[in-house]
């Protein structure tokens, strides 16, 4: 961990990258969500074509002290598949909007995958032996004539070269008449919520005919439709608190005791509007792309377009600190909207933690706190809530040494352009770093480009 | 970029201006801006029913913006204006663009439409040659549904007065609601896929070179079937390439 105070921030280095290398990226090859598993030793990452790669990181070599595991190949399936709803005449696409893993109870891992109107629970399982020596049966499964067994033996298991097998384990169907942008694992890891822009389901793992609706905003009349949900995500302590946020830059909180169907928040979370940053482009800006639980569960972090606030559950009125990502952005709203850009949904992510520690630790500044999200031209941003400091970094092959410390980029808003620095009419805004993912204990991240994954670590002494 | 002319009429671009007078005569007017926001969230509004079913959240997203302009608007006394008088070559040029694309996917489906709507059309489409008033006819007809015929007759009075323009903007939530009894033979009628095959409108945008024509429209090819829809994401950048073609010529 970092110890407290300045001259220790992290030093990333880059340390592989997964992916194609040519600039002509295939649509299927997408990556649209990426996620550590509990240990961090599986990072798994979904993409547009349905498809779940699943990474295993090495065990960590003793003679390789300077380096952490690498992260190889473990597991590829396909977890979606296109489908057709004849009744409204649409595709339902396969892309994979979510995965969550859930904590490891035996030798199997577990994780949800979720595309627009169907989650999937996968098993993924491990097979390094098989049993020889069947009786009635010969080695390549042809039955044996049972007149010609004259001894019978027990069969044993002989090792085999290592299978990873994903088999789907649940198929949570037909809730959901709106595309679903969230699952969240409740703490009681026996139930989850999905939610889609209008309504949030629970779940129980072990059910998939039923699912109980805890809320829904969906309005009597569509044509009152002004807000949608934009995300929804369990209190990694309380299992019956939930959060959702909106389209509108509202956070709700609630507490399935209250009633069945939560409707009605215990809290609501929304800062008041700037009136001097009043534009058309004001909600479309306040927007919330993504919510997300400190480890503790006594803060929230939430993704706009242009900034991460951090809000501390029990003050409802504004965030505690904000953070801007890119505000040279700010006079470019305009053109951002014409080419779609301003819909861009951007996660965010918390550093990883021992709890632990976290626990035991009385003073807990001297943990680090550091929050972390993406932007455009492949440059993603993170800032350190101790210090209040923050870096900007580059996703880039150009820096594909390993052990290479990455450089700090920047952007220069208007004026003269400094050496090194870049331009915002520069930037490309094909390149958005959408998603991100932090290691649960360790200072390994994991930043999707468009169709390239990379990791980075920071640099051990 | 979607029009290259839009662009420099946009809100942003305090950079552009050098202080020069070429620069100076490029600041656009606030209401030229604003009406040239609105014309773009209505283009996009459109363009959204495609496909795949529209992104609900960002469909919402540029519903209130519309609605955020038409109130401003409103209570400026502009938006009874603009029924009444032409704003000027600049704008025209924008509208047009945005009108073929609105005309397009609207003539089309017209042009597959039951016989009993056929007098209806036609009425229509003189109404429309008259109609000075370029943003509200064209907000109107952009308002066209993807699929949903009993809008069309709605749409009749929609260019009259401002109150009809929310009813057109909610008839967008009831397509992506798409419950409608009366839409439900429409679910299997060839208009639905015409209308999504951006091949099609392509081809006959591209055939007809001289904005505001109408008639090469009836030389569309019969629609295909749903495997080309499949490129119709990829095609949306060759449409902005196209209208930008059209524009500029």
């Amino acid at each position: 961990f970092l110890g407290a105070g300045g001259g220790n921030d992290i030093q990333w280095c880059f340390s592989q990258v997964k992916g194609a290398v040519d600039d002509d990226v295939a649509e299927a090859d997408i990556i649209s969500t990426v996620e550590f598993n509990h240990s961090g030793e599986l990072l798994a990452t979904g993409d547009k074509g349905g498809r779940v790669v699943i990474f295993q990181q090495e065990q960590e070599n003793k003679t390789q002290s300077h380096s952490r595991g690498e992260y190889n190949v473990y597991s590829t399936f396909q977890s979606h598949e296109p489908e057709f709803d004849y009744l409204k005449s649409l595709e339902i696409e396969e892309k994979i909007n979510k995965i969550r893993w859930l904590p490891q109870k035996n030798a199997a891992q577990f994780l949800l995958s979720t595309n627009d109107k169907t989650i999937k629970l996968w098993k993924i399982s491990e097979r390094d032996k098989r049993p020889e020596g069947y009786n009635l049966k010969e080695e390549d499964g042809r039955y044996r004539d049972p007149t010609t067994v004259t001894t019978l033996r027990v069969p044993v298991f002989r090792p085999m070269d290592l299978m990873v097998e994903a088999s789907p384990r649940r198929i949570f169907a037909n809730a959901h008449t709106y595309h679903i942008n969230s699952i969240s694992i409740n703490s009681d890891y026996e139930t989850y919520l999905s939610a889609d822009d209008l309504r949030i389901n629970l779940w129980h793992l072990e059910i998939t005919d039923r699912s109980f609706n805890i809320v829904d905003i969906k309005p009597a009349n569509m044509e009152e439709l002004t807000e949608v949900i934009t995300a929804a995500e369990f209190h990694p302590n309380s299992c019956s608190t939930f959060v959702y946020s909106s389209s509108k830059g509202t956070i709700r909180l609630c507490d399935m005791r209250a009633s069945a169907l939560c409707d009605r928040h215990s809290k609501l979370f929304e800062e008041p509007e700037d009136p001097s940053n009043r534009s058309f482009f004001s909600e479309i800006i306040s927007s919330i792309s993504d919510v997300k639980f400190s480890h503790s569960g006594r803060y929230m972090m939430t993704r706009d377009y242009l900034s991460v606030k951090i809000w501390d559950l029990n003050m409802e009125n504004r965030p505690v600190e904000t953070y801007q990502v890119h505000e040279y952005l700010r006079s470019k709203l305009c053109s951002l909207y014409e080419n779609d850009c301003i819909f861009d949904k951007f996660e965010c992510c918390w550093n990883g933690s021992d709890r632990q520690v976290e626990f035991l630790s009385l003073c807990t500044s001297d943990l680090p706190n550091i929050v972390m999200t993406g932007s455009y031209n492949n440059f993603f941003r993170m800032f350190d809530r101790n210090t209040k400091r923050d870096v900007t970094l580059e996703a880039s092959r150009e820096n594909n040494k390993p052990r290479t410390v990455l450089k700090p980029r920047k952007v220069c808003a208007s004026g003269k352009r400094k050496k090194d620095e870049i331009s915002v009419d520069s930037l490309d805004f094909n390149k958005k770093i959408l998603h991100t993912a932090w290691h649960p204990k360790e200072n390994i991240i994991a930043v999707a480009t468009t169709n390239n994954l990379y990791i980075f670590q920071d640099k051990m002494n | 970029v979607f029009v290259r002319g839009l662009k420099r009429k946009c809100f942003d671009g305090e950079e552009d201006i050098e202080g020069t007078l070429a620069g100076i005569k490029a600041i656009p007017s606030y209401t030229l801006q604003r009406q040239s926001l609105l014309d773009m969230s209505l283009v996009k509004l459109q363009l959204c029913h495609m496909l795949v079913e529209p992104n609900l959240c960002r469909s919402v997203l540029i519903a209130n913006t519309v609605r955020q302009i038409q109130e401003e608007m409103t209570q400026d006394g502009t938006w009874q204006m603009i029924n009444t008088q032409s704003t000027g070559q600049a704008s025209l040029d924008r509208l047009v663009s945005t009108d073929i694309l609105c005309r397009s996917s609207r003539d089309q489906a017209e042009g597959k439409h039951v016989p009993a709507y056929g007098t209806f059309n036609k009425d229509f489409e003189g109404d429309q040659a008259q109609d000075g008033s370029e943003t509200m006819a064209t907000a109107s007809s952009v308002q066209t549904p993807r699929n949903l015929q009993s809008n069309v007759w709605e749409m009749e009075n929609a260019q009259e007065n401002k109150g009809n323009f929310q009813k057109s903007l909610d008839q967008i939530f009831e397509t992506l609601e798409n419950k409608s009894p009366n839409s439900v033979e429409d679910l299997f009628s060839e208009v639905d896929n015409s209308y999504y095959d951006l091949d099609t409108m392509l081809t006959g945008m591209m055939s007809n070179t001289k904005m505001g024509h109408c008639d090469s429209l009836e030389t569309f090819s019969s629609p295909t079937n749903t495997a080309s829809n499949s490129n119709c994401k990829s095609d949306l950048n060759d449409l902005d390439h196209i209208v930008e073609i059209l524009v500029e010529s």
